[in-house]
C-alpha cells in the first residue's frame, strides 16, 4: 500500500515531466508551416527580439545591482537585516500589482514626468508607456525594480560563504578593494553567479504579467514578447496550433540558454564545494 | 579588520538612501490610495493626502460580481492552500522514495523531474487547457488546485529530495525497530523532522500560486471563479485612471502577502536563497 502510494506519486511527478514534452506532439504537430509564419511576420520577429532584450537586460541589470546591494549591506552594517528585508520586499509582491504602481508613475501626468519638470528637464517628458522607443525600457525598469532583491539574496548567501580570513590575508598582502573583490570574492561566489544568471534568464524570457498590465503589448506591438504572443494567439484568437508553435520557439530558446548557461558558468570543483 | 568604522557608517547611510528611494513607489501607492477621488487627480503624487479618505477602499471592498475583491481573496486562499497541501503530501512522498531507493528508475525519475523544472510552462499550457476544458475543470477551484499540484510537483520533489538526502536513515530504522510500519515511520518520524523543508516548499510554491496571473487568466478567465490577480486585472480595466481606487485594489492584494512576509521574512529569504541553490 505504502509502496503503491509512493510509486504512484513518483510516477505522477514523472508523468507531468513527460506531458510537457509530448503533450505538444499530439496537439500541435502541423508541420513547419507555423514556424515559417513566425519568422515571416515582422511583428513576431520583433516580439522575439523584445523577449531577448528583456531577458538579457533584466539579467544584466539585476545582477549588477543585486551584487552591488549585496556587497553594500554585507557584514558590519548594523541595520543589514532591516535593509535586507526592505530590499527583498518587492520580490514577494505580485508582478501584476507592482506593474500597476509603475504604470501610474509612468503616466503622462505621473510622478516621473513631474520629477523631470522639477529638474528643469521638461523636454525629456513623454508618455513613457505609449512611446514605441521607451515603453520597453519602462517594462525593463519595472522588472528590474522587482527582481533585484531576489538576486541580492542569492549573492548574500554566496558572500556568507567567503571566509573572512582569506579576505583579511589578501588585504594584508596589499590587495585593494577592487583586487580583493576580483581575485578573492568573485571566484568564491561563482556558483551564486551561475544560479542568479540562469534563473534570471529563464524568468526574463517568460515575462508576461508586467507587459500585460503596463502596455498590453502596445503601442502597436512595440512591446510584444513571445509570452504575450502565445497568450494572444492561442487564447484570444483561438489559434492553439500557432500559439503552441510560438511556445515551442520560446521553449527551445529557454532550454538553449539554460544549457549554455550551465556550460559557461560551470565550475570544475562546484560539486565538491556544494557539499 | 572588518570593524565598524566611519567608512562603514557612510556605507550604511548610502544604503539607506538607496533603499528609501527604491521604496518610494510604495509610498506613492499608499498616499494615493488614501486620497479622495478629486485629490488623487489634482494633487502631486508624492504629497500626502490633506484628509485621509478611505472612500476608495470602501468602494473597492464592496464591489460585487466578478469584481468582488473579497471573493477573489477567498478563492486565492482556497486555491493556494489546496495546492500547497497537495504538493506537501505528494512531493514529500515522492521525494522520500527517490531519496531512499537507489534503483535505476528512481534516478531516472529524478532526472525527469529536474528537467521538468526548467521546462517553461507556456508549452504545456495549450494541451493542458484543452485537457482541462474537456474534463470540465476550467473555471473551477478543483481544476486549479490539480493544475498547480501537477505543475509545481517537480519543484516540490526537488526541494524535498535535497532535504531527505541530508537526513540520516537512523531515525526511521529506530522507529521501525520500535514497531512502526513504514507508513507510520514516514508520517510520525520523518515528516515532522522535515518541517524546514515543508516550510520552504510551502513558501516558494505558495508564493508562485498566489501571485500567478498567466495561468489563472487562462484557466479561470471569464468565469466567476477569480483569483486575486485576475480579479484585480478585470477590475482595474474598468477603473479608467481612477488611481486612488486602482491603488486601493493593489494595496488590498498586497496586504495578505506582506503580512505573511513580515511575519516570516527570515524564512522567506532563506527559502529563496537556500531552496533554489540546487
Amino acid at each position: 500500500m505504502v509502496v503503491g502510494v509512493h510509486y504512484l506519486a513518483t510516477l505522477t511527478g514523472g508523468f507531468f515531466a513527460f506531458t510537457d514534452w509530448t503533450g505538444l506532439g499530439s496537439w500541435n504537430w502541423v508541420g513547419w508551416g507555423n514556424f515559417a509564419r513566425i519568422f515571416e511576420d515582422p511583428g513576431l520577429v520583433l516580439a522575439l527580439w523584445n523577449t531577448l532584450f528583456l531577458a538579457f537586460g533584466s539579467v544584466i541589470l539585476t545582477n549588477v545591482f543585486g551584487l552591488l546591494f549585496a556587497l553594500g549591506i554585507n557584514r558590519t552594517l548594523k541595520s543589514r537585516y532591516i535593509l535586507r528585508t526592505l530590499l527583498f520586499m518587492p520580490v514577494v509582491l505580485s508582478p501584476l500589482a507592482v506593474a500597476y504602481v509603475w504604470k501610474f508613475i509612468f503616466e503622462y501626468s505621473g510622478p516621473l514626468n513631474g520629477l523631470l519638470k522639477l529638474m528643469g528637464l521638461d523636454h525629456l517628458q513623454k508618455v513613457w508607456l505609449a512611446d514605441p522607443e521607451w515603453s520597453i525600457w519602462a517594462i525593463l525598469f519595472t522588472v528590474v525594480w522587482q527582481q533585484t532583491g531576489f538576486v541580492m539574496v542569492i549573492y548574500l548567501a554566496g558572500l556568507a560563504s567567503v571566509p573572512v580570513e582569506v579576505e583579511e590575508a589578501a588585504a594584508i598582502d596589499g590587495a585593494g578593494v577592487w583586487g580583493r573583490f576580483w581575485n578573492v570574492v568573485l571566484p568564491a561566489i561563482r556558483p551564486s553567479v551561475a544560479i542568479a544568471t540562469t534563473l534570471g534568464i529563464i524568468q526574463g524570457l517568460r515575462i508576461f504579467d508586467q507587459i500585460f498590465a503596463l502596455t498590453g503589448g502596445g503601442p502597436a506591438g512595440a512591446t510584444e514578447t513571445l509570452a504575450t504572443e502565445v497568450y494572444k494567439q492561442a487564447f484570444q484568437l483561438g489559434q492553439f496550433g500557432f500559439g503552441s508553435a510560438l511556445a515551442l520557439v520560446l521553449t527551445v530558446i529557454i532550454l538553449a540558454f539554460a544549457i549554455l548557461q550551465q556550460y559557461v558558468t560551470r565550475d570544475p570543483d562546484r560539486a565538491k564545494r556544494k557539499g | 579588520m572588518f570593524r565598524y568604522t566611519k567608512a562603514t557608517a557612510v556605507r550604511e547611510m548610502i544604503m539607506w538612501v538607496i533603499t528609501l528611494l527604491l521604496l518610494l513607489p510604495m509610498y506613492i501607492l499608499v498616499v494615493t490610495a488614501l486620497k479622495s477621488d478629486e485629490e488623487a487627480i489634482t494633487s502631486s503624487a508624492v504629497a500626502p493626502p490633506t484628509a485621509v479618505d478611505f472612500g476608495a477602499f470602501v468602494e473597492v471592498l464592496t464591489s460585487t460580481g466578478r469584481n468582488s475583491i473579497p471573493m477573489a481573496i477567498l478563492n486565492s486562499i482556497l486555491i493556494t492552500g489546496g495546492a500547497v497541501l497537495g504538493l506537501i503530501v505528494l512531493g514529500s512522498l515522492a521525494a522520500y522514495v527517490i531519496a531512499r531507493r537507489t534503483r535505476t528508475w528512481t534516478t531516472l525519475t529524478y532526472y525527469l523531474i529536474l528537467i521538468a523544472i526548467i521546462l517553461p510552462a507556456q508549452l504545456g499550457t495549450v494541451p493542458l487547457y484543452i485537457g482541462a476544458r474537456n474534463l470540465g475543470l476550467t473555471g473551477s477551484a478543483i481544476g486549479m488546485i490539480l493544475l498547480w499540484t501537477g505543475m509545481l510537483l517537480p519543484l516540490a520533489v526537488f526541494l524535498y529530495a535535497g532535504f531527505f538526502r541530508g537526513l540520516s536513515t537512523e531515525y526511521e530504522e529506530a522507529a521501525v525497530i520500535d514497531g512502526a510500519s513504514p507508513t507510520q515511520a514516514f508520517f510520525r518520524v520523518v515528516l515532522p523532522l522535515m518541517a524546514p523543508a515543508t516550510g520552504t516548499v510551502a513558501i516558494l510554491c505558495g508564493l508562485i500560486v498566489w501571485n500567478d496571473f498567466f495561468n489563472s487568466l487562462i484557466f479561470l478567465g471569464g468565469s466567476t471563479m477569480q483569483t486575486l490577480p485576475v480579479a484585480m486585472y478585470t477590475y482595474v480595466g474598468s477603473l479608467i485612471s481612477a488611481w486612488n481606487k486602482i491603488f486601493a485594489v493593489v494595496i488590498i492584494s498586497m496586504v495578505p502577502i506582506l503580512a505573511f512576509y513580515m511575519f516570516a521574512q527570515k524564512k522567506f529569504i532563506q527559502g529563496f536563497a537556500g531552496g533554489l541553490k540546487g
